[in-house]
């Protein structure tokens, strides 16, 4: 089973790829299309600047790629930035349309709290989660970002707080995308990968 | 739900091998990089710190190598660092598997680095080192591992690195590293309250309640240790649940 990684050309591509590895998955560095279309399964990583990943993913010609995935039913799942970028639009650049999976927009942490969130947090289930399956409620994730989607986000199934609620785990059919960095949560964070990969069967 | 505080060990490095310096012995060998790190991992660390203090060519030459052999046991974040000089230095260590990049005395020459960086790599891969030693009723920064006076304050430097793009701040106070005497909580309190980025408290760790003072009254994100945890004089596990019991929130390894 081969999962294509998207290589946007920046970020935290070796850390999610050795992850995936170690469950036993097969990986693909994907910096075309073909190998979208190819793949069994996506993974969207990402960390750094809204507009400098989806302009990545422009340049290289994978919005569209992507979309065809979503709309074949193809297994995704979106890591941090990755999450971020399947919103409408993001506060970090108001200019740059995201690949709008979900309807919503991605805000800035407030000004009350330390940002960027970096930590290990814990998230509160307001869905049933098949990310989240076999992970304690108390369980702790490792976060790293500055901007978040709103908690109320129609396919929000976890949430967490910092600053104010905002989206942790969002899973709608075939797409799946978290907010924290599974590659870096430890023994929880190859939980939730490992249920992704048992899911893509 | 709360955010933890961390818990970070330190591994200094010099020419692939984890080094402690003991004052009039120079550097003592601590083991290796790999087999410290994957031990920090199974024990509860929350991320690992490594900084390259090598003076050769040649030991800086093996410290990408080292973030690689590394990266490869951690599932937890790392964070690598020591002459990084330019952008191309920062990606070069976060493309060998590090996730945060630290620099110091570069960005004092230039801090219009600090927000290459931050765009490039987004300002939670960006964290700033700052040593100081305290003057008076301030704090002083330090470069070139604490060599060069540099006459700022370090408050006025912390909120200025973060204006620029600085994620989080390491700071360390010289006057305490290596003397087993605590932290400095009066310095920690003082950067947190100014910077609206987490603060990572180094310098003097030997007992529980150091840490426990360094998170209460120093108001620290995180605490970051070298020989107490390579020595193990202090167990990652057991230093956590002796925080857990005072209310202080941390990540319990399960």
């Amino acid at each position: 089973m081969r999962i294509a990684i998207v290589d946007y050309g920046a970020g935290n591509l070796p850390s999610v790829e050795r992850a995936l590895q170690k469950l036993g998955a097969e990986t693909e560095r994907a910096i075309a299309p073909e190998q979208l279309a190819a793949a069994k399964a996506i993974v969207l990583p990402g960390v750094g600047h809204f507009a400098a990943f989806v302009d990545g993913l422009r340049e290289r010609n994978l919005t569209s790629s992507l979309r065809a995935a979503f709309d074949s039913g193809k297994p995704m799942l979106g890591i941090c930035l990755g999450l971020q970028a399947m919103f409408a639009s993001s506060e970090e650049a108001p200019g740059d349309p995201g690949l709008a999976f979900f309807p919503e927009k991605v805000c800035a942490l407030p000004t009350n709290v330390k940002s960027p969130h970096i930590g290990w947090n814990q998230v509160r289930r307001v869905r049933e989660s098949k990310l989240l399956g076999g992970i304690p409620e108390d369980a702790y994730f490792y976060f790293a970002h500055s901007y978040a989607a709103p908690a109320s986000a129609e396919f929000s199934v976890a949430a967490c707080d910092h600053g104010f609620p905002f989206a942790a785990v969002i899973e709608r059919q075939n797409l799946a995308a978290v907010q924290f960095h599974p590659e870096k949560s430890g023994e929880t964070g190859a939980q939730v990968l490992r249920n992704f990969v048992e899911s893509v069967g | 739900m709360t955010l933890a505080r961390r818990i970070i060990p330190c591994l200094d490095v010099d020419a692939g091998r984890v080094v402690k310096g003991i004052e009039f012995e120079g550097l003592r060998d601590m083991g290796d990089p790999a087999d410290l790190a994957a031990r920090y991992n199974r024990e509860g660390a929350d991320e690992l710190v490594m900084l390259d203090i090598s003076a050769t060519f040649e030991g800086r030459a093996t410290f990408l190598e080292t973030i690689r052999r590394v990266a490869e046991q951690l599932n937890i974040p790392l964070t690598a660092g020591g002459g990084i000089r330019t952008m191309e230095d920062g990606r070069a260590v976060l493309r060998a598997g590090a996730d945060k990049v630290t620099v110091n005395t570069a960005v004092v020459k230039r801090p219009v680095l600090l927000s290459e960086l931050a765009q490039q790599f987004g300002a939670q891969a960006v964290v700033l080192s700052i040593d100081v030693k305290r003057k008076g009723n301030s704090w002083e920064p330090y470069t070139r591992g604490g060599r060069d006076a540099t006459g700022m304050d370090a408050a006025e430097w912390a909120a200025k690195a973060v204006s620029l793009g600085a994620g989080e701040i390491l700071l360390t106070s010289i006057d305490r590293d290596g003397t087993c005497s605590g932290f400095d909580c009066e310095l920690t309190a003082k950067i947190a309250a100014t910077v609206p980025v987490p603060v990572i408290a180094s310098g003097g760790a030997n007992t529980f309640g150091d840490f426990l003072a360094v998170f209460t009254d120093g108001k620290a994100d995180a605490a970051l240790a070298a020989s107490i945890f390579h020595m193990e004089t202090q167990s990652i596990a057991a230093l956590k649940r002796f925080l857990a019991e005072r209310g202080v929130p941390v990540r319990l390894s399960r």
